[in-house]
């Protein structure tokens, strides 16, 4: 059993997502940093695709109550092992009663816990991703306890990885979404002339920027939209689906974010910048 | 077949989107339907696709790989122009409860102003109409219902609400729908449905289909309690009638 004693700002069990249910309105949630995560994963030995603790800002303490092998990924966020300070991509050995806690947040939003074999959340629908109104929670609490399997000995094929450098990254590479012809010179300019700025209304459903572009008034019937997807509302604001969005819109789908950019964006908080690079399809 | 000139673009590079003419329209959905099913059975059989379809678009997506837009466009508008007329789709009428009670019906007030029906003739005109699914999302199970009488036609509120019921069942512009959960909502609320629309539990979660259509009856206070409570343990019995389209 993994103990949380203390659960930090937003923690959540995510794997790859809900596949099948999107013509039932169901997001497909999963990892926001599919990236990262998967790397975590890798280092272990487990499926890519396993589920993992997604820590957003503020990390949780945790206790481990049989040993196993951990590592982590995406955000820089310090952390220790019985007050051992410990590193992202690396394979660590734990044992029986060991306490995990973090501090503060250096670089990025999301780090990734992954634990030897996968963490084990109920499966609903296919998935073990959290997700309100499918899962029971949409994060974890203080006293909460999760399954994993007991591991005594692993030897890992590589049991140390280069930090990723695209914490750094401000490019998000974005093909054209379905209404992108609608756009004016102006307001292409604007988009790929400029940095925006993250607002403060980001979570895992969408991001909004900051800075407003010339408005669509184009009459839209409500249609598919997916993670990463841009939308312009009238009245110009940027929205940016994430893993959490809804599955349909009314509101024009100008961009769309590549797989790399939807990494990119999920470590952004508040106030960072991003740009959009068009990729020429 | 082949009765609509259908515009097909990339949408990502893990999607593709197909679009009928911008109308809200019974025969296009039906068409998108038995093309969808087309792809389905005959065309798509094996492939990880997914696909959702939506008033006058389907997207189709594949989340492994990069899709060669290409290749599955030519593929597309082929398997579109072959004679498809052979399958055949089944549609289901569900008839859902609705507790049009004052205290559900939150908005009925303001309605009957504004339409200077009364109340009765509002529930009445809610209730003889037969509602198309359109498309479901914004959230889990919620069902996008087109066919609301002009008579009942009226802009979403101003202001959208914080918070509205599990169920509730609200009326904006051409369409009717119910809230599968508690969440933030900006349509007028004439009622509740007890029935929840959205349980992951089930086998099939979510039982509705785009495509189906559903009738509203009007049931009281007391058989909402009584409707909640059989849908929580499983014996409610859902109304249905399956017609062949």
């Amino acid at each position: 059993m993994l103990k949380v004693l203390k659960s930090g700002l937003f923690t959540a069990v995510h794997d790859i997502g809900r596949y099948g249910y999107l013509n039932k309105g169901v997001p497909v949630a999963g990892f926001m940093d599919g990236f990262s995560a998967k790397k975590a994963n890798q280092l272990l030995g487990n499926d890519a695709h396993a589920a993992v603790l997604e820590i957003t800002m503020t990390g949780p303490t945790l206790m481990f109550e049989d040993e196993t092998y951990i590592s982590m990924g995406g955000a820089l966020l310090y952390a220790t092992l019985n007050n051992e300070p410990i590193a992202n991509y690396e394979v660590i050995k734990v044992k029986k009663g060991d306490i995990l806690s973090y501090g503060k947040l250096e670089k990025g939003f999301r780090n990734y816990l992954a634990i030897k074999g996968g963490v084990k959340a109920p499966l609903v629908l296919g998935s073990q991703s959290f997700f309100s109104s499918v899962t029971k929670k949409n994060h974890l609490d203080d006293g909460d306890e999760l399954e994993y399997d007991a591991c005594s000995h692993f030897e890992p094929k590589i049991s140390k990885l280069k930090v990723d450098s695209f914490l750094d990254e401000i490019n998000l590479e974005v093909s054209q979404g379905p209404e992108y012809g609608n756009l004016s010179d102006r307001q292409l300019e604007r988009l790929f002339g400029k940095k925006f700025s993250i607002s403060n209304e980001n979570n895992r459903m969408a991001y909004q920027l900051e800075e407003k572009i010339e408005g669509l008034q184009i009459s839209m019937i409500t249609s598919a939209t997916l993670p990463g997807t841009i939308q312009l509302t009238p009245s110009g604001k940027l929205i940016i689906l994430m893993k959490d969005g809804q599955t349909t819109g009314g509101y024009p789908r100008i961009l769309q974010l590549s797989d790399k950019a939807i990494s990119v964006l999920a470590q952004k908080k508040y106030g960072d910048e991003v740009c959009f690079k068009l990729n020429s399809q | 077949m082949n009765k609509y000139s259908i515009s097909i673009r990339p949408f990502g590079i893990h999607a593709i989107l197909l679009e009928w003419p911008g109308r809200v329209d019974v025969a296009i959905l039906e068409d998108i339907l038995q093309f969808t099913q087309y792809l389905k059975e005959c065309c798509l059989k094996n492939e990880r696709w997914e696909i959702v379809p939506a008033y006058n678009s389907v997207t189709l997506i594949h989340r492994e790989e990069p899709i060669d837009f290409k290749e599955i466009e030519t593929k597309l508008l082929n398997w579109y122009k072959e004679d498809i007329k052979i399958v055949k789709r089944q549609k289901i009428v569900w008839r859902l409860p609705v507790c049009y009670d004052e205290n559900f019906g939150i908005d009925l007030n303001e309605i009957s102003q504004k339409s200077e029906k009364n109340i009765k003739e509002i529930i009445g005109l809610h209730t003889s109409h037969v509602y198309t699914v359109f498309g479901i999302g914004f959230l889990p199970g919620f069902t996008y219902l087109g066919g609301v009488p002009e008579e009942l036609q009226f802009n979403r509120r101003e202001e959208p609400r914080a918070k509205v019921l599990r169920g509730a069942v609200g009326l904006a512009g051409k369409q009717t729908g119910i809230y599968p959960q508690e969440s933030p909502g900006g349509w007028n609320i004439i009622g509740n449905c007890p029935i929840p629309m959205f349980d992951p539990k089930a086998e099939e979660p979510c039982f509705v289909s785009v495509g189906d259509q559903v009738q509203f009856f009007k049931i009281t206070r007391a058989e909402f309690d009584l409707y909640k409570i059989e849908s929580e343990v499983g014996i409610y019995k859902l109304e249905k009638t399956v017609l062949d389209a």
